[in-house]
């Protein structure tokens, strides 16, 4: 690990930090070789680590998903085609029961969401200084393995559930429908200049809960992975204590890794519950 | 003095939070007992149900725990 890790502060400090690629100060593109530096290079900056692993996960998905779509026989299915499957049916359950409208892309996309980000969730499970010490010995400063452990990952998924509901509430409803929908509720009103009075009130409350979906959806994933990767690091400071603190710290892990199992499927299925929820509330018309 | 308020500042958090999460998913716990106790060929429907709303209940607080835990060790100490 780098210099400023000797002290248990810069262990979680390094640990916490991104690989950022981006623009120095001076002009020049780079890496970030510091937290400082990554925050200079401001907006327009790229964790390098958060794409690498997440796309390479998704490409893993990919892969291993169209296999076995290939291998697909009306027979027994048998190993991995029989997992598959079982998912498969287990997101189709899910969509049927609370879809109603007609839309292709639903199932998919919530199969998509699904694996990929509990993919990206099992990364948490890896012991959090196997692939950073990987990493370093290969040159590399910072690694950060679990990609919904960075807001960003978890905000661009979460933008791209948003326009996919603002592009189907404008398509099923109309313009004028969504911008009704918008404004007319939930306090609605007969007489004409009640309803003008009306409508920026009702915009204000309707535009906030518009605006709260994907920021509380990105946030509630990336909070709950952030937390357990927190909880990781604590404990892999205990292995600095000596042999006593390292057993306690070896069952506390084993421990942690157990219940964050429950926490790592569930954040992956709410989230793919929600983006439907949201999706059939852009199909409904009210 | 500004340390001895970002102690206070995190235990503030992770006491709220386990008040708030206790008494949500304590009702929430109890309702879903009575629901199975009523009628039990609907667990496994609840039980789905009860995992999506303990996430969503859950989220929050343990968000709190998790910034909780940055104040004390990551931003005290440095």
């Amino acid at each position: 690990m780098s210099s400023d890790s000797l002290t248990t502060t810069g262990y979680i400090k390094h640990h916490l930090q991104n690989l950022a690629y981006g623009q120095h100060p001076d002009g020049t593109w780079g890496l970030a070789h510091s937290a400082a530096e990554a925050r200079e290079m401001g907006f327009w900056a790229i964790h390098l680590d958060t794409m690498f692993w997440s796309v390479v996960l998704g490409a893993l998905f990919l892969w291993l998903f169209g296999k076995a779509a290939r291998k697909a026989t009306a027979d027994t299915p048998s190993g991995w085609l029989n997992f598959v499957e079982w998912v498969i049916d287990f997101i189709d359950d899910n969509v049927r029961g609370s879809f109603s409208g007609k839309n292709d892309l639903i199932a998919p996309l919530s199969l998509t969401l699904f694996v990929w980000i509990l993919m990206m969730n099992l990364m948490d499970l890896v012991p959090v200084d196997w692939i950073p010490q990987i990493a370093h010995l290969m040159g590399i400063e910072y690694m950060k393995v679990v990609p919904t452990t960075d807001p960003n990952a978890t905000f661009g998924m979460a933008l791209g559930v948003f326009l996919l509901t603002l592009y189907y509430s404008i398509k099923v409803k109309g313009p004028m429908g969504f911008a009704a929908e918008l404004t007319m509720q939930p306090f609605q009103a007969t007489n004409p200049i009640l309803k003008i009075i009306l409508l920026p009130i009702n915009f204000f409350l309707e535009f906030v809960s518009l605006v709260a979906k994907p920021i509380s959806l990105s946030l509630r994933l990336f909070g709950n992975l952030f937390a357990g990767e927190m909880i990781f690091i604590l404990i892999a400071l205990l292995f600095s204590g000596g042999l006593a603190f390292a057993v306690v710290g070896g069952v506390l892990q084993l421990g942690w890794a157990i219940f964050h199992i429950l926490i790592v499927l569930l954040q992956a299925f709410i989230f793919m519950t929600l983006t439907i929820v949201y999706l059939e509330m852009a199909h409904s018309h009210h | 003095m500004e340390t001895a308020l970002l102690y206070v500042a995190g235990a503030v958090l992770l006491g709220l939070a386990g008040v708030g999460v206790g008494v949500g998913v304590g009702v929430l716990g109890a309702r879903f007992l009575e629901g199975i106790a009523r009628q039990p060929e609907l667990l496994p429907m609840l039980r789905t149900q009860f995992f999506i709303v303990m996430g969503l209940v859950d989220a929050i607080p343990i968000i709190g725990v998790a910034i909780a835990l940055y104040i004390m060790f990551a931003v005290v100490g440095g």
